[in-house]
C-alpha cells in the first residue's frame, strides 16, 4: 500500500465536464427508491448519460410523469431541472401545456404503460396527433407496478400474472398507435440494451415534435417470472434488433463510411444524426405500412423487435408552429406584449354601443 | 300592399265591464315574448328590437328560452321594458308575438286577460279566446313581396315582424333601421332585404291594424354611454386585457362563445406588429380533463393559463383540480352555471355548482371563487381571476351563469385596467443568485404564499420538484405526519388571505332593521327589484348585502352580526351558499334563512317578493 501523498497526484483527474461545462453527476438526481433491479432504474441512469452526453442544460429540461413506479423515476435524474409529477395517465396534457407556455423547453416526460396505454390512451394519441414536442418515454413492464401487479393494456395474448392469471386479449401497441397518429420517431427498445437505448433517447431528445421511445423494462417484483412476456429472461432471449442505432451530434464529423444500401441516416435538427446499420433484417424505417406490418407480425408471433420502428417527416407541424407562437416563451412575456392599448378597448366599446 | 286583402285585422279585447277601472298605458313598462321555433333566424330580429329600443333610451333586457337543439324545437325571446331600470324577468307577459305552431296553444292559453298578440295568420284557427288583444298578420305573404328568393323568406320574415311590433310599440322606424345596420355589420345585401321587410312590417301595420296604443315605448335617456354586450363576451375581454396567453378548451353549451369570443379577440389584437406571430395559444382540447391538463402545464411553466366550461366539464376536472391547489399551481376556469346533474337542462341557467366548484376535488381543498351579478363585473372579474390564480398560485373559479353568460345585457362603458398586471411571486435567477437559498414551499412571509421559479430560470438553485404527492417546505418528498398537516394549514391560511384580495361584497340596501338579505351572482337584478316593491308596498323590507365571492371576508361576519335574521337568496335546491356561510360562519348558522330558486328560469323579483312574505307571515 503506497503512503497517501502530500499533494494530489496529477493523474487524480477532475470529473470530465460536457460542453455544458457540467459532470456527469450534475445530471443526476435523488436515489431511486424503487425495487433493486427494477428496469426503471437502468432507463433513468441511460437518461442521465444521454443528457450528459447531449451537453443539455438543466434549466432547459422540464421532466413530467404521471402516476406509478415509472413515473416515480422524474425525480431521479437532472435533479437541477423543474420536474412535474401529475396525476395518472394524464402527463400528456400537462406536456402540451408547458410546451404551450415555453416552446424554448425539452420536454422529457416518462410515463408507464398502465399510465400511457391503460388510463392516458386518449391523451397519448391526442398529445402524438398534436405533435406536442416531447421526448416520451414509455417504461413499459406490461403490470401496474405501483398498484402490485395487475396486468396492464400491453400485456401480451398468453402472458401470466405471478399468481397464474392469463391475459386473453391482444396488446395495446403504443408504437403502432402513434404511428397511426402521426408520430416522425418511433422506437421501441430494452432497458437492458444500453447502448441502444442510450443512442435512440438521444434522437429523441433532439427531435422537434413527439419522439416516442417505449422500453420494455421488467418489473422484478411482479412480472419477472415464467410465462411473461417482459421478463428479463423472455426479453434477453428473444430481442431482435431491427439495426444498429448510432446518433451523431452535430460537432462530430460525419463520415459517410456506411455502405450505401446498408445504412439508414436521419437528419434531426441543427446537424445531429442517427445512423441506423444494417443487421440481419433488410428494414426501411421510412415505409409507414411496412412498419406498422411489422408490428403486426410482431405481436402475433411474439417477436421482441428493437430499434427505430418508423421515422418519417410527414406529420403536422409541430403544435407551437403550427400556432404560430412569438419566439419568446409565452410564459414570460412583458405586458405590453400581452395587453392590447387603451384605443383597442375604446375602439371595441364604440362598436358595442 | 293594397294587393292584400284587407281581411285579416286586429280585433281588439271586448271592453271591460263596469266593475274594472279603465286600464291605463303602459309606457316604457311592459314585456313582449316572441315564441319562434329554434334555428328560424329569429335572433336576429330580437336583437334588433332590442337595439332599437335602447337607442331610444329606455332600459331593455333581453332573454332567451331555447332548446338544447340547434333547429326545430320552439323557442321563446322576452324583452322587458321598464322606465325605472327593472329589468330583471318578468314572468307575466303584455305582448305576444305568436309564430310557432308548435308552441301557440300553450303560449296564447297562458297569456293574462288583455294581454296583445300579434298572430301568424296561418295560426288564426288556434285562437280558442276572446278576452285577447289579437292582430292577424299574413307573414308569409307579406315576406314574399319584398323577398323572392323562397329559400330565404323564412329570415326574413322575423324581420317582418320587427316591423310590426315596432309600429305597435311606437319605436321609431329609423332606430329599426340603424339596429339593422349595427346588427348585419358589413353585409349591404342583408341590410338591405332586412330593412325592407322590416319598412313593409312597420307601413302595412299602420294601414292595416288597430292600435289602441296602450303599449308603449317612449323616447328617454337611460342608456347614454352604455353598451350593449353578452356576459361570455365580457368575460373574453376581460381575459383579452388581462393578458392570458394559454387558453385550453372543450366546447360546452353554455360556455362555448367565452372561448369563441376569446379567440377571435386574441386573433385580431394580439399578434405582434412586426412578425405578424401570436402572443398567445388557442388550443381545443380531447375533452375537460386534457382542457385543464393544458392549463395546469401552462400555469406551472408560467402562462397565464384559463379554460372555461359548464357542470359536466367542472366534473371532469375534479382530479387536477385538487391537483392544482396541492401543488400550487394558478389556473383559471370559468363555470358558465346551467342546470344539473347530469346534462341536465343544458340551455337553462341556475347557480348549482357553487359547492361543487368551491370544494372540487378530493381531499381537503377550498377553491376561490369569483361570482359576478353583471357584463361589467364578468369583464373585470375575469382579469382579476387571472391576477388571482398567480398571486395566490392557486385555482380560481370565475362563476358565471346562463342568463348572464348567453343574454345580451345593457353595461356601462369597461374601463381599461389601471393596475399593472399581478405576476405574484416569481424569483428570476438574479433573486436567487442574490437570496443563495429557494425552497418552493416555505412560508417566506407570513402569509402562507411561498414563492415559485418558473422552468427555464437558468440557475442551480432554481429547479425543484412538483408533486401532489406529500411534500416538505424544500418541496421533497415527505409521509412524515408533521409536514402534512403543516403544509395543509398553510394552505388554509393562504386561502384565509385571500378573502381580502377578492372584490369586497357590496352593500346594496342598507339594512332598516335587523333583517338582511344576501344574494350573489345574476339573482341582483331581482333582488333589488323586489326590495323596491316591497319598500312601496309594505313599507317594510330587508336590507341587501351582495357577495362577489368566497372565501367570505370580515365583512361578511360583521353583517351577520349585526343581524337577526338574514335571508340568503339562491338558484339552487340545497342553499349551497347557505351551506358554505354556516360552515364559517357556525354561529350565526341559525340566523340564515335560504330563499331558492331552481326552476331553471332567471330569477324574478316576484318571487322573490312572494318568498319574503311568506317568512314575514
Ligand atoms: C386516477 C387514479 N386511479 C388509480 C390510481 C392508482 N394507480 C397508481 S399507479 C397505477 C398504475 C401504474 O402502472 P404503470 O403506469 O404501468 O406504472 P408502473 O408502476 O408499472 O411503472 C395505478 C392504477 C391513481 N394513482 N390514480
Ligand atoms: S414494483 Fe416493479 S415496477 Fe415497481 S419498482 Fe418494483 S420492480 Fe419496479
Ligand atoms: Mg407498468
Amino acid at each position: 500500500m503506497p503512503s497517501a501523498p502530500a499533494t494530489p497526484p496529477a493523474t487524480a483527474k477532475a470529473p470530465a465536464l460536457n460542453r455544458a461545462g457540467l459532470p456527469l453527476t450534475a445530471y443526476r438526481g435523488l436515489p431511486s427508491t424503487l425495487c433493486s433491479g427494477c428496469g426503471h432504474d437502468a432507463i433513468t441512469n441511460m437518461i442521465i448519460r444521454a443528457s450528459f452526453e447531449m451537453n443539455l442544460e438543466p434549466a432547459q429540461v422540464a421532466k413530467l410523469s404521471g402516476i406509478g413506479c415509472s413515473s416515480k423515476t422524474a425525480a431521479y435524474f437532472l435533479n437541477q431541472s423543474h420536474g412535474f409529477n401529475g396525476v395518472h395517465g394524464r402527463m400528456a396534457a400537462i406536456a402540451t401545456g408547458v410546451n404551450l407556455a415555453n416552446h424554448t423547453l425539452l420536454n422529457i416526460g416518462v410515463s408507464g404503460d398502465g399510465d400511457t396505454a391503460s388510463i392516458g390512451l386518449g391523451q397519448f394519441l391526442h398529445m402524438v396527433r398534436r405533435n406536442v414536442r416531447i421526448c416520451y418515454i414509455i417504461e413499459n413492464n406490461g403490470v401496474y407496478g405501483l398498484t402490485k401487479g395487475q396486468f396492464s393494456a400491453t400485456a401480451d395474448k398468453g402472458s401470466t400474472l405471478k399468481r397464474g392469471e392469463v391475459n386473453e386479449m391482444d396488446p395495446i401497441d403504443a408504437c403502432a398507435l402513434a404511428i397511426e397518429m402521426g408520430c416522425e420517431y418511433v422506437a421501441r427498445s430494452f432497458s437492458g440494451d444500453q447502448k441502444q437505448l442510450l443512442n435512440l433517447l438521444k434522437g429523441a431528445m433532439r427531435y422537434d415534435g413527439t419522439a416516442l421511445v417505449d422500453v420494455v423494462s421488467p418489473c422484478i417484483t411482479f412480472n419477472n417470472h415464467e410465462g411473461s412476456t417482459k421478463s428479463y429472461k423472455f426479453a434477453k432471449e428473444r430481442e431482435e434488433a431491427l439495426h444498429d442505432v448510432t446518433y451523431v451530434p452535430d460537432y462530430e464529423p460525419f463520415f459517410a463510411d456506411y455502405d450505401h444500401g446498408q445504412t439508414h441516416t436521419i437528419d434531426l435538427p441543427d446537424g445531429a444524426r442517427i445512423v441506423l446499420k444494417k443487421l440481419d433484417r433488410d428494414y426501411d424505417p421510412s415505409d409507414r405500412v411496412r412498419a406498422l406490418e411489422l408490428l403486426s407480425r410482431a405481436r402475433d408471433e411474439h417477436l421482441f423487435l428493437t430499434g427505430l420502428i418508423y421515422h418519417h417527416k410527414g406529420g403536422p407541424k409541430p403544435l407551437t408552429k403550427q400556432k404560430k407562437l412569438v419566439a419568446e416563451p409565452l410564459a414570460t412575456l412583458p405586458q405590453s406584449r400581452t395587453r392590447p392599448s387603451r384605443e383597442v378597448l375604446e375602439s371595441i366599446m364604440d362598436s358595442l354601443s | 300592399m293594397s294587393a292584400i286583402a284587407p281581411t285579416p285585422t286586429s280585433i281588439p279585447a271586448p271592453s271591460a265591464h263596469g266593475a274594472f277601472p279603465v286600464p291605463q298605458p303602459l309606457l316604457n313598462d311592459f314585456v313582449l315574448t316572441v315564441a319562434t321555433v329554434n334555428g328560424s333566424g329569429s335572433q336576429s330580429a330580437n336583437a334588433v328590437l332590442f337595439r332599437a329600443i335602447f337607442q331610444m333610451g329606455v332600459p331593455v333586457s333581453g332573454k332567451s328560452i331555447f332548446p338544447s337543439n340547434i333547429q326545430g324545437l320552439p323557442t321563446w325571446y322576452t324583452l322587458r321594458v321598464n322606465k325605472e331600470g327593472w329589468i330583471a324577468r318578468r314572468a307575466d307577459v303584455d305582448l305576444l308575438v305568436a309564430l310557432n305552431p308548435e308552441s301557440v296553444a300553450e303560449d296564447l292559453r297562458a297569456l293574462p286577460s288583455g294581454a296583445s298578440v300579434i298572430l301568424h295568420s296561418d295560426l288564426k284557427s288556434m285562437l280558442k279566446r276572446d278576452d285577447l288583444k289579437v292582430h292577424i298578420v299574413p307573414f308569409g305573404e307579406l315576406v314574399a313581396q319584398v323577398c323572392p328568393e323562397v329559400r330565404l323568406r323564412k329570415l326574413v320574415s322575423n324581420m317582418v315582424y320587427v316591423g310590426v311590433v315596432g309600429w305597435l310599440l311606437g319605436i321609431e322606424l329609423e332606430e329599426i333601421q340603424k339596429a339593422i345596420v349595427q346588427q348585419f355589420g358589413k353585409k349591404s345585401k342583408a341590410i338591405e332585404l332586412n330593412r325592407n321587410a322590416a319598412n313593409l312590417g312597420y307601413n302595412w301595420s299602420a294601414e292595416h291594424l288597430q292600435n289602441d296604443r296602450m303599449l308603449q315605448i317612449r323616447r328617454m335617456d337611460a342608456n347614454r354611454g352604455k353598451i350593449l354586450i353578452e356576459g361570455n363576451a365580457a368575460c373574453s375581454l376581460g381575459f383579452l386585457f388581462g393578458g392570458v396567453t394559454v387558453v385550453g378548451w372543450y366546447p360546452i353549451t353554455p360556455s362555448s362563445s367565452v372561448i369563441d369570443n376569446l379567440a377571435a379577440l386574441l386573433s385580431r389584437y394580439r399578434h405582434d406588429p412586426e412578425t405578424g406571430k401570436a402572443t398567445y395559444a388557442v388550443v381545443q382540447a380531447e375533452d375537460e380533463i386534457a382542457a385543464i391538463g393544458f392549463v395546469l402545464g401552462a400555469g406551472w411553466a408560467g402562462a397565464r393559463a384559463m379554460t372555461a366550461t359548464s357542470g359536466p366539464g367542472i366534473s371532469l376536472m375534479a382530479e387536477m383540480a385538487g391537483l392544482a391547489y396541492f401543488a400550487e399551481i394558478p389556473a383559471v376556469i370559468v363555470d358558465v352555471q346551467r342546470v344539473g346533474p347530469s346534462t341536465g337542462l343544458p340551455t337553462r341557467t341556475g347557480q348549482q355548482d357553487i359547492l361543487k366548484a368551491h370544494f372540487l376535488s378530493h381531499g381537503d381543498c377550498r377553491h376561490p371563487l369569483l361570482i359576478p351579478a353583471d357584463p361589467k363585473e364578468a369583464y373585470e372579474f375575469a382579469a382579476l381571476s387571472l391576477d388571482l390564480a398567480e398571486r395566490l398560485q392557486t385555482l380560481v373559479f370565475l362563476m358565471s351563469d346562463l342568463d348572464l353568460g348567453m343574454n345580451l345585457w345593457s353595461a356601462p362603458r369597461f374601463a381599461y385596467p389601471e393596475k399593472p398586471m399581478d405576476r405574484g411571486k416569481v424569483l428570476s435567477a438574479a433573486d436567487l443568485e442574490r437570496l443563495k437559498k429557494f425552497e418552493r414551499y416555505r412560508d417566506v412571509d407570513g402569509d402562507g404564499i411561498p414563492y415559485r421559479t418558473l422552468p427555464g430560470t437558468r440557475h442551480p438553485l432554481a429547479g425543484y420538484f412538483t408533486r401532489g404527492t406529500g411534500h416538505t417546505p424544500a418541496a421533497t418528498y415527505s409521509e412524515k405526519t408533521a409536514d402534512w398537516t403543516e403544509n395543509l394549514d398553510r394552505l388554509a391560511k393562504k386561502f384565509r388571505a385571500a378573502a381580502d384580495l377578492l372584490p369586497a361584497p357590496v352593500v346594496e340596501v342598507e339594512s332598516k332593521g335587523d333583517v338582511g338579505l344576501i344574494a350573489y351572482g345574476t339573482s341582483d337584478m331581482a333582488v333589488k327589484e323586489a326590495l323596491d316593491l316591497l319598500r312601496r308596498e309594505d313599507g317594510d323590507a330587508p336590507g341587501y348585502l351582495r357577495l362577489r365571492g368566497v372565501p367570505f371576508s370580515d365583512a361578511v361576519r360583521r353583517y351577520l352580526e349585526r343581524h337577526r335574521i338574514v335571508h340568503v337568496v339562491e338558484q339552487n335546491r340545497d342553499a349551497q351558499l347557505t351551506t358554505l356561510l354556516r360552515m364559517d360562519f357556525p354561529e350565526f348558522a341559525s340566523r340564515l334563512r335560504p330563499l331558492l330558486h331552481y326552476d331553471g328560469m332567471p330569477l324574478d323579483a316576484k318571487s322573490v317578493v312572494q318568498k319574503l312574505r311568506q317568512a314575514r307571515a
